[in-house]
């Protein structure tokens, strides 16, 4: 067994997934046969091997900045159409802090 | 305007220039006919999930006022398109084929988006997608499944089933796609029509909801090489908004269709010939005999990384996913499900909004990044992705291109896979690794099978040679080869 049910609900916490029982046991099933898979990988000698993060091209330092002209923003109304839930220009959520 | 329903199952952008300038439609007339029919028609294949008939008769009224002022309406003048549904559209719902986004009204554009219309394109709708572009199959969409046009009882692929569906069905001329691992020429190989993915970078992803930012192209679908190659060179460039988006200038791809491929050295490589179901191995090497026909000069090659693609591709995708995702937490997007706290909230809400594929996804990659398993996993993948660059590299030292399967098999039943993603997954194994190495690829019609199911064939060519593989597709179109 490459992951355990246990692991399987910590690392649901860690992605803040809520999950039902049934879920959390195909999930390990499935996990399971995957990270199986991908232990192919280890057949591999990367020892020397520099990793690649991205698919980079040859530009100068600088060339990825804008110039700095001034650009009408996204406006408070625009961004907040598609909160569930805004007041007074905010976002608003459950209350984090207890009093 | 009869005369152009009658015509719109086949119309390409030439068509659609040619009607315009002789005053057989108005922009107008030809987007309101092409909306109809697309309404009656997508309930075979649900193929759309919304139309955009009020944005699509402005900018089709835009086009009649330029052509009657005079002026030069663009390349895409009054051409009926299709957007998938993971691009944002102004004011148009985006929904990424997923429950948590079901209201959600984008605010701004796609830079992509923006230049279509910019050359007088029309944007019918959006497409139907797998959740998040998550999938290979487009059956993971909240929205229902799509039905391949060809064979209403199989999936068009994916993730990009709705925009390949809409080319084949007819319900638009062209459309934009998204490829991460293979869902652009996927579809286009299992629907029939050509499919393109440019070079990492050739186009802004500025728009385009981020699955994994590092593999994530936007990419066009046309029923020719022609009218992909035109979509692609509208859309590419720099774009200040993306700043992975290359400066390379932007050739005329059009003008570069000149069918002189004589001489040109293609590569079939041996490890993506092994394992192949027989009949899509015999199309594609029936085409590879077209190839040879028009002067190529085709040799066996090997890309010894190949295996390990998968694994690679599975890691470095979910791990992006996992942290792409993380913003759909019932704050900012349209769903939230109330619960006690703000972190119950969080945990509820992605609970009830993602789908099976997506929970799957973010759960590997939380997984493989997680305390302790980053270098076994994320960074022994980045090292293998550089090595699958380096096959590719050496490759083309010695060929101009390479020319392989798409997919191991062509169209599959609804239903058939959906319960064994690994063996989902695995069948991504010929189209993922153009992705990890950011090379531009395609997939052009290559014939069908005994059944009557399209197979595609891929070209591959070195970074920013979108030119050369347009023209070996484009003269393997023009001798047939699209027939089989």
């Amino acid at each position: 067994m490459k992951i355990t049910e246990k692991e399987v609900r910590y690392v649901a916490d860690l992605a803040n997934l809520q999950l039902t029982d049934a879920e959390i046991g195909r999930l390990a099933k499935d996990l399971d046969e995957i990270l199986t898979h991908i232990d192919t990988l280890n057949e591999l000698d990367t020892s020397h091997v520099q990793p690649m993060a991205q698919v980079l091209y040859d530009a100068g330092e600088t060339a990825t900045l804008r110039a700095d002209t001034e650009r009408a923003p996204l406006g408070n109304e625009a961004a907040l159409a598609n909160a569930p839930l805004a007041g007074n220009g905010y976002y608003k959520v459950p209350k984090v802090i207890e009093r | 305007m009869s005369a152009s329903v009658a015509g719109l199952v086949a119309l390409t952008i030439p068509a659609v220039q040619k009607g315009l300038a002789k005053r057989d439609f108005s922009a107008v007339e030809l987007a309101r006919s092409a909306l109809d029919f697309a309404e009656k028609e997508n309930p075979k294949t649900n193929a759309y999930l919304h139309f955009s008939p009020e944005r699509a008769l402005a900018a089709a009224q835009k086009v009649d006022q330029k052509l009657a002022a005079g002026e030069d309406p663009g390349p895409l003048a009054g051409v009926p398109l299709a957007v998938k549904d993971v691009i944002v559209t102004k004011g148009v719902r985006t929904t990424c084929g997923s429950r948590l986004l079901e209201h959600y009204i984008p605010p701004y554009d796609a830079t992509a988006v923006i230049r279509l219309e910019q050359a007088g394109g029309i944007v019918l709708g959006k497409t139907n997608c797998d959740e998040f572009a998550m999938g290979s199959s487009t059956e993971n969409s909240a929205y229902g499944p799509v039905r391949n046009p060809v064979a209403l009882d199989r999936v068009p692929g994916g993730s990009s089933g709705g925009s390949a569906a809409v080319v084949a069905q007819g319900t638009a001329v062209v459309a934009l796609g998204s490829d991460t691992g293979g869902s652009v020429r996927q579809p286009a190989s299992f629907c029939g029509v050509v499919g393109v993915t440019p070079t990492y970078g050739r186009v802004s992803r500025y728009g385009l909801v981020a699955f994994a930012s590092s593999l994530d192209h936007i990419g066009p679908f046309g029923r020719t090489v022609h009218d992909a190659a035109l979509l692609l060179q509208t859309i590419a460039g720099r774009d200040e908004c993306d700043s992975t988006s290359a400066f390379a200038p932007v050739p005329n791809y059009v003008a570069e269709l000149d069918g002189k491929v004589a001489g040109m050295k293609i590569g079939l490589p041996r490890e993506y010939f092994e394992g192949l179901a027989s009949e899509s191995g015999d199309l594609i090497l029936k085409g590879v005999e077209v190839l040879k026909k028009l002067g190529c000069e085709v040799r066996e090659i090997s890309l010894p990384v190949t295996k390990y693609a998968v694994p690679c591709y599975y890691i470095i995708a979910t791990a992006e996913a996992s942290s792409n995702l993380a913003r759909y937490d019932g704050v900012r997007y349209t769903i939230r499900a109330e619960s006690g706290t703000l972190s119950d909230m969080y945990r509820a809400t992605r609970g009830v909004g993602f789908g099976a594929e997506c929970k799957r996804r973010i759960m590997l990659g939380t997984y493989v990044l997680s305390h302790g398993y980053y270098d076994a996993y994320y960074l022994k993948a980045q090292k293998v992705r550089a090595l699958i660059a380096d096959d590719f590299r050496k490759a083309f030292a010695e060929v101009d291109a390479i020319v392989a399967p798409v997919s191991p098999s062509p169209a599959f039943k609804i239903g058939e896979k959906i319960d064994d993603p690994l063996e989902m997954y695995l069948s991504d194994i010929y189209t993922i690794t153009g992705d990890l190495a950011g090379i531009p690829c395609m997939s052009v019609p290559c014939g069908k099978t005994s059944e009557g199911l399209p197979v595609g064939m891929q070209i591959l060519t070195r970074h920013f040679d979108e030119t050369g593989m347009f023209r070996l597709a484009d003269a393997f179109e023009k001798a047939g080869g699209f027939a089989g």
